[in-house]
């Protein structure tokens, strides 16, 4: 596979121009306005979503399914900008991990994000322009509010289970503290109770990334008529790096060079390894928007479920009457073991019910959007059994 | 669903209470547990460090947490089970008197079963050969076993009693399954046990 490098040829892509479909929206201020965490409010604010299945009767088998960092609603494809399947396609269907003939599946795009809930591309009403840098600061908190009134608006009184892995993990477990009684399950996956330094560290290098591209112009791009391609693919390829593993890299990889025999002597790819992340670079500025990636990377750096309840993790769990599931990947260096063992160590303290795994792989963070088996077979395990608790079964 | 327990979970099973809260630690593939809560409206907990174990006990709707066992019990709450158990897992702890320690502080009560390296089988086949024993229950070699603190019956008491732990009751289980009540430091129950079960709990 050949690709073209130079990103700056391609000054006209983004999602922000492109008119998508983005599945069904919502209006969840009809009767109040918005307060964000950091003190913002707005008017109106709105929520994409996508839901798959049949909310029963007693709307007891709602599942919440939580995205990741630059993930979307799209949990089944195509997806309406790249085509592809959605990202846990393969988990969704009849008689499959996610039942749909057994389970209302609800997946939401976050607010902040760039199809179709309301980020910093959506028009500011105030200006008649995009919001850009006078998007309202972000946090999982706000995310997960805007999710609960989603919730009230499809008149669910309690999910059946909250689910996501990396950042959806963050929200799954803001759920379970800030709507104990609205969450019978909860599996927080590949994912910590506050963000560390060294996961801010390499969003601070993508933020920079992006800044730093002439295209930028203080984020007022759209209007500029230019896009921090560059920017934005080198902040995707060094989050990227970030969610494989080392011997992941290298049995994918190794040195092999890419379709040449000899090193080239110069800076265009010689390594295989270098054009598969210029490929992953391309593919992202093709779908994403660069300031709704500020403002998620920030909410998950200020995302800090200790500090959030006065330095006690436990005592966010307290009485928790939700059931929890919390699964690690062995060679996940984004989302470490011990930062599962964290939270369910405070779980314990809480007297809580939980399950625990740490599954073996190499396939890295992103073993949870990837074919893992045990995974699966651990999920699987985890709601069956709370369904028949709950009398899904 | 009917279900027959190993003869030494069936002495713990015996012990527990209806609708009681259970940490099994050292739980396998839940199946303790799983007996508990469809037997006795039981609200378990488990740990076990077997990945393959604990996927096993998951499926079955038992929460567990994959883990070992010396750095996670001091994270649980005082009291906070009313049964903390052990079955056949205390020979394989690097420090099995710690263990103890936490399982009759984290349960209101704690329940034990070890196997007996007093067996008189065992002893025979030692004092004949003059090799460590290796029998149907006993059934690793010696470099190569998971059982690194074996003990017998009476050793058992005589750490129960060093660490001030109450022993409120105390029964063998011999090679068919026949349980028998023992006291003091147990001489024939030493002889003739294949495993023993320990009620405990802290004086």
């Amino acid at each position: 596979m050949k690709v073209s490098a130079p990103y700056s040829t391609r000054l006209d892509l983004g999602p922000a121009q492109k008119g998508v479909e983005v599945g069904q929206l919502i209006d969840i201020t009809p009767d109040s306005a918005f307060r964000f965490d950091c003190g913002a409010t707005m008017d109106t604010l709105t929520l994409a979503y996508q839901t798959y299945g049949t909310l029963n009767a007693e709307k007891s088998n709602a599942i919440l399914l939580c995205h990741g960092l630059t993930g979307d609603q799209y949990l089944v494809g195509p997806h309406p900008v790249t085509g592809k399947d959605g990202w846990w396609e393969d988990l969704v269907g009849p008689n499959k991990l996610f039942d749909t003939e057994k389970y209302f599946l609800i997946v939401s795009n976050i607010i902040g994000g760039c199809l179709g809930s309301t980020g910093p591309k959506s028009i500011n009403p105030s200006t008649g322009h995009h919001y850009g840098l006078d998007f309202p600061v972000i946090t999982i908190a706000d995310m997960v509010r805007a999710q609960a009134l989603l919730m009230d608006a499809l008149e669910i009184p309690q999910l059946f289970a909250v689910i996501g892995g990396s950042m959806g993990g963050m929200l799954a477990l803001e759920w379970a503290r800030r709507y104990p009684e609205r969450v019978f399950a909860c599996a927080p996956v590949c994912t910590a109770a506050r963000h560390s330094a060294q996961n801010i560290a390499f969003h601070e290098i993508g933020r920079q990334a992006i800044m730093a591209d002439p295209g930028w112009m203080n984020g007022r791009y759209i209007e500029a008529g230019t896009f921090p391609a560059k920017g934005l693919a080198v902040a995707r390829m060094t989050a990227h790096v970030t969610y494989l593993s080392e011997i992941a890299l290298q049995q994918k990889f190794g040195r092999r060079l890419q379709n040449k025999e000899a090193l080239g002597y110069g800076f265009a790819v010689d390594f295989q390894v270098e054009s598969y992340l210029h490929h992953q670079g391309k593919s992202f500025i093709e779908r994403f928007d660069p300031t709704s990636y500020l403002y998620i990377t920030r909410a998950m750096d200020y995302f800090d479920l200790e500090a959030e309840c006065g330095g006690t993790l436990s005592s966010a769990f307290k009485n928790t009457p939700t059931r929890f599931c919390v699964v690690s990947f062995s060679s996940d260096w984004l989302f470490p073991t011990s930062e599962s063992r964290c939270i369910v160590r405070a779980l314990n303290a809480a007297a809580a019910n939980v399950s625990f795994t740490e599954v073996i792989t190499d396939k890295g963070h992103d073993a949870f959007l990837l074919d893992v088996p045990a995974f699966h077979a651990t999920l699987a395990g985890f709601i069956g059994g709370c369904a028949i608790a709950r009398g899904l079964a | 669903m009917k279900q027959t327990l190993r003869p030494d979970l069936a002495v713990i099973a015996s012990r527990i209470g209806e609708g009681t809260r259970v940490l099994d630690i050292g739980c396998g593939d839940g199946e303790l547990l799983h007996w508990l809560r469809d037997h006795k409206k039981v609200d378990g907990r488990g740990i076990e460090i077997d990945q393959q174990l604990v996927h096993q006990a998951i499926a079955r709707g038992i929460p567990v947490i994959q883990g070992d066992v010396m750095s996670d019990l001091p994270h649980y709450p005082d009291q906070s089970y009313d049964y903390a158990v052990l079955s056949q897992t205390l020979q394989t702890m690097q420090r099995p008197h710690e263990v103890l320690q936490q399982l009759v502080r984290i349960g209101k009560q704690a329940i034990v079963s070890v196997p007996n390296f007093g067996h008189w089988k065992n002893r025979l086949q030692l004092a004949l050969t003059g090799k460590m024993p290796v029998n149907k229950t006993l059934s690793y070699d010696w470099y190569d076993t998971p059982n690194i603190h074996f003990c017998t019956i009476t050793d058992f008491v005589i750490l129960a009693e060093r660490l001030g732990i109450t022993v409120e009751d105390r029964v063998v289980v011999d090679a068919d399954g026949k349980k028998t009540r023992f006291t003091g430091y147990g001489f024939k129950a030493n002889l003739f046990g294949q495993q023993g079960v320990f009620l405990l709990s802290k004086k």
